[in-house]
């Protein structure tokens, strides 16, 4: 398929002799969101953080299989090219609490000694922070800590950090778990305006939000990958009985 | 059962009595010293006391402006030897919790500071002053280096431990190289924790005198080279303590005085700095 852009094949993960993440075959269509949802342990967050290569820094942590960004094995480059190129949202906000929120969005750039010039740096910020939809809640504060925020706002300017990197994918690791009603449904409709630009794989607890916010939906269970359809098809006419028994809340 | 209970809280009421007693016991001390060394001292501090070289004997008068600098640069150099070693040793204990050389590292800061100072001070005696022929003020600065190095190691290492894991993940997340996280991030973010113990660590080795007794070795004139012997607060107090003149016995006290004021302050400038530079999370 032309328009995908991220493919797993065969894919394993292991904590150790644990194998967590089984054989998995999934291909990521460009500008979809993507949700992937499962039982607590069912692998999804470690899928994730394999396809940014946050999972190897776990001690013991390893894998099999390719993870082919745009046709080029992640496994084979450098990890820190593959987190330029990918990025994520973990499931609690955490901005660098040392850093302003102008800094907050600019790290990636300053932080990795890119030198750029202040008015880029300053168009680079506003145009994250507005796609985060963070910027007229911010913009008279842009030099205060971050940390300041309420969580719903740290959380989106995570989000506008990650994106300030002009990353092709956008890992989200279960963002608005940590949020109240209110802030999560501001980051769903968020998701909705990011994926003109960007691809984005999220991952979530909540089948509610898999249904609200995503394309195609992938369902794990015990490491594996049972069924990964249109979201539609996937809610109304599950095929396997597993995934039937998961949505309509036959277990947990 | 109401009597039962009246002799329960009875009870109750006692011990909290008796720890409140025992904590006052425990702050006892310092203000006897404190009061103590004040009224001996006091008297004897003014201007020419602090810029002043102590008088010959006989003599009344006098100061103790070379103890005073020497114990300045000598601490100055010591830190500067002990807080990168420190802060690098923190650091990587911090991050290799399990390794085998992380085992090693804690063990062997554990036992240095367990480690009597008159020994790091007759080792350094051997290793350093004797191949150059000269006591030295940089001697004494090794010495209390090694003295100062565990504690800065460990507070390093507790600080940094302490740092949500997520916040060093966010940063690998974004491509930053391991050295930038560590060194932009979990260090700035640590920095109260970890100026607080270099501070502590100052204070500490401030007043130590059995490493500096067979390396800094004192100096009744003014000095600033560091390759030669240079006088020291504790040093000019064992001295001028033990000695039989009343005028000495004045510097003494004064010195005790001014080392005292010393480490209050540098005590007093560790809790400020905690509470101002606290990062939120």
């Amino acid at each position: 398929m032309e328009n995908t852009i991220l493919k797993a094949i065969d894919f394993d993960a292991y904590f150790g002799e644990n194998h967590v993440v089984k054989k998995i075959n999934m291909e990521i269509p460009k500008n979809n969101v993507v949700a992937v949802m499962g039982p607590s342990g069912c692998g999804k967050t470690t899928f994730l953080r394999c396809i940014n290569r946050m999972h190897e820094l776990i001690e013991g942590a390893t894998t099999k299989g390719k993870m082919m960004l745009n046709n080029e094995d992640v496994y084979g480059m450098h990890p820190i090219f593959v987190r330029h190129k990918i990025g994520m949202v973990f499931q609690r906000p955490n901005p660098f609490p040392n850093l302003s929120i102008y800094d907050n969005v600019i790290a990636g750039y300053k932080l990795n000694g890119m030198k750029i010039a202040k008015r880029d740096k300053d168009i680079i910020v506003e145009q994250s922070l507005q796609k985060a939809a963070l910027w007229n809640e911010v913009k008279d504060s842009l030099h205060k800590k971050g940390t300041f925020l309420s969580g719903g706002q740290q959380q989106r300017l995570c989000i506008a950090r990650a994106i300030a990197m002009e990353p092709e994918v956008l890992l989200l690791d279960e963002p608005t778990s940590a949020l109240d009603p209110i802030s999560t449904s501001n980051i769903e409709v968020l998701l909705h305006e990011l994926k003109n630009n960007y691809t984005i794989i999220i991952v979530t607890h909540n089948m509610q939000q898999a249904g609200r916010v995503s394309d195609k939906t992938a369902f794990f269970y015990m490491g594996e990958l049972i069924e990964y359809d249109i979201t539609k098809n996937m809610f109304t006419n599950p095929q396997d009985k597993r995934t039937q028994n998961y949505i309509t809340g036959r277990f947990s | 059962m109401p009597q039962n209970i009246q002799y329960r809280l009875g009870k109750s009421k006692a011990f909290k009595g008796f720890i409140i007693f025992l904590s006052v016991l425990c702050t006892l001390p310092l203000f006897l010293i404190l009061i103590y060394i004040l009224k001996e001292g006091f008297t004897k501090i003014n201007w020419h006391f602090l810029v002043n070289l102590p008088k010959p004997v006989g003599e009344t008068g006098g100061g103790i402006a070379n103890a005073l600098i020497g114990s300045l640069l000598i601490v100055f150099y010591a830190a500067i030897i002990a807080i990168p070693f420190g802060i690098m040793g923190g650091i990587y204990l911090s991050e290799n919790k399990k390794s085998r050389l992380s085992y090693w590292c804690r063990l062997s800061v554990d036992v240095l500071q367990g480690t009597p100072s008159i020994v790091v001070g007759i080792v350094i005696y051997f290793w350093i002053v004797k191949p150059l022929g000269t006591f030295s003020a940089l001697s004494g600065s090794i010495a209390l280096a090694i003295m100062m190095l565990p504690i800065v190691v460990r507070s390093t290492e507790e600080t940094l431990k302490l740092l949500p894991s997520t916040l060093k993940e966010a940063g690998l997340a974004l491509g930053l190289p391991y050295h930038k996280v560590i060194l932009r991030i979990i260090l700035p973010c640590g920095f109260s924790g970890v100026l607080s113990g270099i501070i502590l660590a100052v204070a500490r080795i401030a007043g130590e005198t059995a490493p500096l007794l067979f390396t800094a070795f004192g100096n009744p004139y003014f000095s600033t080279n560091i390759l030669k012997p240079m006088q020291s607060l504790p040093l000019l107090i064992f001295n001028y303590a033990t000695s039989p003149y009343d005028e000495w016995h004045d510097l003494a006290w004064g010195a005790a005085l001014i080392l005292l004021i010393w480490v209050l302050l540098l005590n007093i400038i560790t809790k400020i700095t905690t509470r101002r530079w606290k990062i939120q999370f």
